[in-house]
């Protein structure tokens, strides 16, 4: 079964089978701890794994309820170590099961870098496709919630320049609970950023019916527009949307990419939408030196070359360390920052 | 193969793991204070004389190996050898003590484990002639890819063993790693991990004495490498590694201990790597020929063999007949090697992914093109 699949088919057998009830108003948290619930329920093969993933239910409660609903063993608090937990989830998957790692917070993922780098993204190739490791890495990611030195970071990059690894971060309710689906029924690995500050953003949203999304690999461009692109992702989503609506009174009508997946990276998506406005900001918080956004500009750029009416720009953290909470704001792409960068587009110089 | 068709799902349900409670008696885990020793005492009288000849002729056969493997890398059919020679006794009884359905975890010193569990040779070295990463199925062969970063393989093993135990599996996985990969985080977190969750999982340290060029003295200041077992409430062996029936006995010991839902065991077996730690390393640069001497006056093979004639099951044309098998497994060997393997350079985008993605299908059109106009320049 194609990874994207298994989330849209059981919503639409869910949809026809009771009376749709109505969407009420969910946060992504409850929509991510949704997915994992009905993944569990669905495959016995699905195992959660994590510090603090069971009786406590995450710190940030992604997990609440389902050691109580699917016991300890398949909700499981592990020791404090994250090269343990995701090198015992290594064998665990090599013995078929599909486990789906917590790692607390983005920072505190490094230790398991080197089971991520050095095993869970070459197994599948280094055993000539024998032994896949359908697993899946959740890291709370990024900034903007106040958090002290380590809790705050935006490690994306590090994760793209990976091969082997699929990197997936939603920025909707709905995506939330679509992506992760995907990304437990996907029998490559997946490293799923999850933007904290959007926990506890909300949609209507039903648990019962989810809507279907678009699978991994595929952008949504979320608004339209002629003037120009943003292209972003996860936490940067809600920023650019309202760049755009404050654009509106500069006169200009901005379209936004909200990209999902950052490997495999949808090219066609965002070239299409270039090429349609001749002009593309990229907007992150990971730093700019060496980020993601480097890579988009250039993807554009070589694509989209006699399209542009000017640079593509980008709109990214600093290149510091990231900041203590008080200054936090001063680092965070802003959508002050977003529309100066907008208004630095050539203008002038076009038609 | 699934999981769900993976023999040995028969009643097997080992009691949950025990409330943690201070162990106030840390006795019953330490290892003794000498190694254990089988040949050339009494306990050598309780072996069946068929295990001892079994054990004679896959060392001699793994001592063949390892002489052809060598050789193989001067003439650049290698590209790289770890040789085991010296710890053939320890490569053997990790293979031998583990039933068919059991899992081996070993490091990229451990080919010869792998083709004492039954590998063909040229599959188990397929990492070091460099045609590709690993040269088997893992979940047919139930054989990890060999592991090159040292005791990362060592969580694999508890997690697989886990997995299997939760799915009540009798299956026990042996993870073999060196006194080197014991300073490693994941031999902690492996031990740490196995011992809260009671896998059954068997860490053989071979401790060779050295990584690379450093010595063990500078690796660590525990009493003993099987002596870092007590810290985490699991039971520490300490075994001579060159005495082969001590190995087996150690090691069948603590794999059924794990099968029978007792949790996990680390084994310290004190051996030597009588060659440099590769082909490409100069071992005269940080230890003098007299310890080597010495070490090769306790020799497994020849310890065996001494035992084995002594008693009586062992003569002249035995040892003859085992030398001839073992060269035939060599020559063997040297014509696989000796072929070419086929390489396809278009199967370097092949595994990445499932499905490829849209950027490497771009590459794989590039290389597709390069490859095209090697063959026709014009």
């Amino acid at each position: 079964m194609s990874p994207a699949s298994t989330a849209p088919t059981a919503s639409t057998e869910a949809a026809t089978a009771a009376p749709r009830r109505p969407a009420k108003p969910a946060t992504m948290a409850q929509a991510l701890q949704r997915a994992m619930r009905d993944a569990m329920a669905e495959d016995p093969a699905v195992h959660v794994l994590g510090e603090d993933v069971g009786t406590l239910g995450g710190v940030f409660r992604v997990t609440d309820g389902l050691a109580k609903e699917f016991g300890e063993d398949r909700c499981t608090d592990t020791p404090l170590a994250e090269a343990g937990i995701l090198g015992t989830a290594v064998g665990m998957a090599m013995y078929g099961l599909r486990p789906v790692v917590e790692m607390q917070f983005d920072a505190f993922a490094y230790p398991a870098f080197e089971q991520l780098l050095s095993h869970v993204a070459k197994m599948r190739n280094r055993t000539r496709g024998t032994m896949p490791l359908p697993l899946v890495v959740r890291v709370p990611y990024g900034g903007g919630i106040g958090g002290v030195e380590h809790h705050s970071d935006s490690s994306e990059a590090y994760y793209m320049a990976t091969p082997g690894l699929q990197v997936v971060t939603p920025a909707t309710v709905e995506d939330a609970y679509g992506l992760l689906r995907a990304a437990i029924a996907s029998d490559d690995p997946v490293v799923f950023l999850e933007p904290k500050r959007l926990y506890w953003s909300k949609a209507d949203w039903s648990p019962e019916a989810p809507a279907a999304v678009a699978p991994i690999g595929r952008a949504v461009v979320r608004r339209t527009g002629r003037s120009a692109t943003l292209i972003t992702y996860g936490p940067s989503l809600p920023v650019c949307l309202e760049a755009a609506e404050a654009a509106e009174a500069e006169g200009w009508d901005l379209e936004v990419v909200d990209l999902r997946s950052l490997v495999p990276f949808d090219d066609e998506t965002v070239c299409a939408s270039v090429r349609r406005t001749g002009r593309a900001v990229v907007v992150h918080e990971s730093s700019g030196f060496g980020g993601p956004g480097g890579e988009i500009a250039a993807r554009v750029t070589e694509r989209c070359f006699h399209h542009l009416e000017a640079p593509v720009l980008r709109v990214a953290g600093f290149d510091i360390p990231y900041p203590p909470p008080m200054l936090e704001r001063h680092h965070l792409p802003g959508v002050d920052r977003v529309l100066d960068a907008v208004a630095r587009l050539q203008w002038e110089a076009g038609s | 193969m699934t999981v769900q068709e993976l023999p040995g799902a028969a009643a097997y349900r080992p009691a949950p793991p025990p409330e943690w409670k201070p162990r106030t008696d840390p006795a019953p885990l330490l290892p003794d204070a000498e190694p254990y020793r089988v040949l050339g005492t009494d306990t050598a009288d309780g072996f069946a004389p068929e295990l001892l000849r079994r054990l004679y002729a896959e060392l001699v056969r793994g001592r063949r190996y390892n002489a052809q493997a060598t050789a193989l890398t001067k003439q650049g059919r290698l590209a790289v050898y770890p040789s085991s020679t010296g710890q053939e006794a320890c490569e053997v009884a990790a293979a031998l003590v583990l039933e068919e359905r059991d899992w081996l975890f070993p490091s990229y010193r451990d080919t010869l484990a792998c083709v004492a569990r039954g590998l063909d040779p040229a599959e188990a070295l397929t990492l070091l002639r460099g045609d590709w990463h690993t040269g088997y199925d893992p979940r047919e062969r139930r054989i990890a890819p060999l592991s090159t970063p040292l005791a990362t393989q060592l969580p694999h093993a508890v997690g697989l063993a886990h997995a299997a135990r939760l799915k009540g599996d009798d299956v026990v996985a042996l993870a073999m790693v060196g006194d080197g990969g014991t300073s490693e985080g994941d031999f902690h977190e492996a031990l740490n991990f196995a011992a809260v969750w009671q896998a059954p999982v068997v860490f053989l340290v071979q401790n060779n004495g050295f990584a690379i060029s450093v010595p063990l003295a500078k690796q660590t200041a525990a009493p003993s490498l099987a002596h870092k077992a007590v810290g985490y409430g699991i039971p520490g062996r300490l075994v001579d590694g060159n005495d082969a029936p001590a190995v087996h006995q150690v090691l069948s010991e603590a794999v059924a201990r794990a099968r029978r839902g007792g949790g996990p065991t680390l084994v310290e077996a004190v051996t030597y790597r009588i060659e440099a730690h590769t082909n490409a390393d100069d071992a005269t640069r940080y230890r003098g020929d007299g310890e080597v001497a010495a070490w090769r006056e306790h020799d497994p093979v020849q310890l065996l063999e001494r035992e084995l004639t002594g008693r009586g099951l062992l003569d002249e044309e035995g040892v003859r007949e085992t030398a001839e098998q073992a060269e035939t497994m060599a020559a063997r060997l040297r014509d696989r090697m000796n072929a070419d393997p086929e390489l396809d350079p278009m199967e370097l985008f092949r595994h990445v992914y499932t499905e490829p993605t849209p950027q490497l299908l771009e590459q794989a059109a590039q290389l597709r093109a390069e490859l095209d106009a090697e063959e026709d320049p014009r």
